[in-house]
């Protein structure tokens, strides 16, 4: 496979190199399209993150090649369906890479079939822009990977952060047993004493769990002054359920990873006065007239609810900015050439996204700090904003 | 900790509730056909997801319930007619990858009607939970374990005081015998898909105010119906009550006094250690040629 992908890799670099020697040959090369890969998983338990992702792609690739493409080529999406499944990821990141021969991965709906996939785009020396959450994505940092979404450690401080402004210190986990769960239940344990925030209790559910009164009422025994549930998936609607079923009514926080209204209108009334940490995208109408994100949230939302006739998620949001730090990444490196893609990836400065005002470094692959989330407050069934 | 314990068993016995309908299901199935049918969890996906559907188009719970518990019993019928009726000659092992192909198929096909989002069902009679001293249990918990004791006394009488009832129990111990006394044993396969999805379906709704609905949900729920049909001895109507209900109740104390975190795993060992001193099952027929 080396062999092969040498002498092309080279031929392009000469053809820039020796551009106006070659105008024949660069024409041809204009003509061919940028091909962006991606694998997602828009079937299987991850299908609410892959499914919204996969419609974003498709639709801002098309967009983009109406208005002309990118460096006067045409964009070409060429996207698997993983089924949330991480070696299925690695099978078709490995076709993505040798015989799609995509100049660009967007893809990897959540952390596992990320990870599985990591160390291939390092061998192929390919940029690779994930679309999962945790914070083992980019710490430490790789240096063909990057990613969009806010991490799960971000979601714990800010709850943190709003924890302190109501001077509570005590609080109670209850985590699910998924990869997302799991490793924001860590990061909330390690940076608690950060914040001066003391763990009382530690509960934990499974993954297809239909009743969580038994942990919910050990935690109003626990002494805890705040709930802090870190999940996604129907877990959290029924852990809100059963919170209000046991009479517990102490302050009630979820993740970033249930921000959306079908949680809402899951978890129904017992919802009322929940609070979780989300990005701008989930209330476009709530935010100020100044605010930079708001003419682009409001847009993406505009176009995803008018084409696919659906709520917007964050997760599609995630997708976007994926596909768009690339895209403007092109255009500053004014090439395809993966290397100067990469670098051009890393110093983004200032681009305004759905999830953030995004600035990377070379420590920092993912470029967003706290003030790009928001804690919002369900009340009336409808998201209200903190403060 | 009088009331954490209540609390427990409440919880317990509600998830039990569902598993020994599932657990039900397979037992009639097995008792027809000496097969597994794998695609038992789907028909408690059928019926949950078709009565959000129903409710979602404007008709009244009363209404939307049994047409969704009628709808997984036609996908019942068609599925024993359409996939286990043409192969009926095969052996069981033929049988069983048949059925785990159809729950396959019918989750793909979940996918295209419904979509692959999270649904809930309102609740049969209200939210407000009621407190039974210091525990505090949702009206539709009720509902569930009144629906479940309903359609156990509703089985027990079909069972053991009509005909038709008589001539599928009859064909459980001895099909040729069955046979040679007149009794129809292909009816008696098709029916008992038919009972196998009603009540499945039945589980679906109950609890699909409580756990949700969704086109997988078929897949945990229908392994810890087997689960509690193996522990309760399969092919026994008493034994795959009162394995669900053990099932339920271990998961809901494990989860309370040790740890949530090891609550399957509890469950697990526990019908794991009950297989090994009795590999029939508690309540299971007794034989020593198992191989």
């Amino acid at each position: 496979m080396r062999f092969i992908t040498y002498p092309v890799v080279s031929l392009r670099g000469g053809a820039l190199a020796l551009a106006g020697a070659l105008v024949a040959a660069g024409s041809a090369l204009a003509q061919e399209p940028i091909r962006i890969g991606a694998f997602l998983s828009v079937t299987g338990p991850a299908a609410f993150l892959g499914d919204p992702e996969q419609k974003t792609l498709e639709m801002v690739v098309e967009r983009i090649n109406a208005e002309g493409g990118v460096l006067g080529r045409k964009l070409q999406l060429v996207a698997y369906d993983d089924g949330g499944d991480a070696e299925k990821a690695r099978t078709f990141a490995k076709r993505l890479l040798e015989q799609d021969r995509v100049d660009v991965i967007v893809g990897g709906s959540t952390t596992g079939t990320t990870m599985a996939v990591v160390p291939l785009v390092e061998q192929a020396q390919t940029p690779f822009v994930s679309l999962a959450g945790a914070v083992g994505i980019i710490e430490p940092t790789k240096k063909w990977v990057f990613k969009t979404p806010h991490t799960d450690r971000m979601a714990c401080e800010k709850i943190f952060v709003d924890l302190q402004a109501r001077k509570l210190s005590k609080v109670a986990l209850i985590s699910g047993s998924g990869g997302f769960d799991k490793s924001m239940r860590g990061e909330c344990l390690k940076v608690a004493p950060k914040y001066g925030i003391e763990v009382v209790a530690d509960e934990t559910y499974g993954a297809a769990d239909t009743d969580m009164t038994a942990q919910l009422t050990k935690i109003r025994a626990s002494g805890a002054q705040a709930v802090l549930n870190a999940g996604f998936g129907q877990g959290p609607a029924i852990v809100t359920r059963n919170y209000r079923q046991v009479g517990l009514t102490l302050p009630l926080y979820q993740s970033h990873g249930v921000a959306s209204m079908e949680y809402v209108k899951l978890s129904g009334p017992a919802a009322e006065g929940v609070r979780l940490p989300a990005a701008a995208l989930l209330v476009p109408e709530l935010l100020a007239d100044k605010d930079p994100q708001k003419p682009i949230v409001t847009a993406y939302k505009r176009d995803y609810e008018a084409r696919y006739k659906t709520d917007v998620s964050t997760f599609g949001g995630h997708a976007y900015d994926g596909l768009m730090l690339v895209v403007n990444a092109m255009k500053r490196a004014g090439s395809t050439d993966k290397a100067k893609v990469r670098d051009a990836l890393e110093s983004t400065k200032g681009y305004v996204g759905t999830g953030g005002v995004v600035n990377m470094s070379p420590s920092d692959h993912l470029g967003l700090d706290l003030s790009a989330f928001l804690m919002l407050e369900v009340k009336n069934g409808n998201w209200t904003m903190v403060r | 900790m009088n009331s954490q314990w209540l609390q427990y068993v409440a919880s317990g016995l509600t998830a039990g509730a569902i598993y020994a309908l599932v657990a039900l299901g397979f037992s009639i199935i097995y008792n027809a056909s000496g097969a597994i049918n794998f695609a038992q969890g789907e028909f408690v996906m059928i019926g949950g997801m078709s009565a959000v559907t129903l409710v979602g188009a404007g008709l009244p719970l009363a209404a939307a319930v049994p047409l969704a518990v009628l709808a997984a019993v036609v996908v019942g019928l068609l599925l024993e007619k359409l996939a286990i009726e043409p192969a009926r000659k095969a052996d069981t092992v033929t049988l069983i990858i048949i059925t785990i192909g159809a729950a396959l198929f019918l989750r793909g096909l979940a996918q295209l009607v419904w979509d692959k989002r999270v649904h809930a069902l309102p609740a049969f009679s209200g939210d407000t939970p009621l407190r039974i001293m210091g525990a505090t249990v949702l009206p539709q918990s009720l509902w569930v374990l009144g629906g479940a004791a309903l359609a156990v006394a509703g089985l027990s009488w079909f069972f053991g005081r009509t005909l038709f009832g008589k001539a599928m129990l009859a064909t459980s111990y001895n099909p040729l015998a069955a046979q040679l006394v007149g009794i129809n044993t292909r009816t008696v396969l098709f029916a008992s898909f038919g009972l196998a999805a009603m009540l499945g379906a039945l589980g679906g709704v109950l609890i699909a105010p409580i756990a949700f609905t969704s086109y997988d949900t078929g897949i945990m729920l229908g392994l810890k119906g087997f689960a509690a049909a193996m522990l309760g001895g399969l092919g026994s109507f008493s034994g795959a009550v009162v394995g669900g209900l053990l099932l339920g109740l271990t998961e809901g104390l494990g989860a309370g006094f040790v740890s949530s975190a090891y609550k399957d795993v509890i469950a697990f060992a526990i019908i794991l250690a009950v297989l090994f001193f009795l590999p029939g099952g508690l309540l299971g027929a007794r034989r020593s040629d198992r191989v």
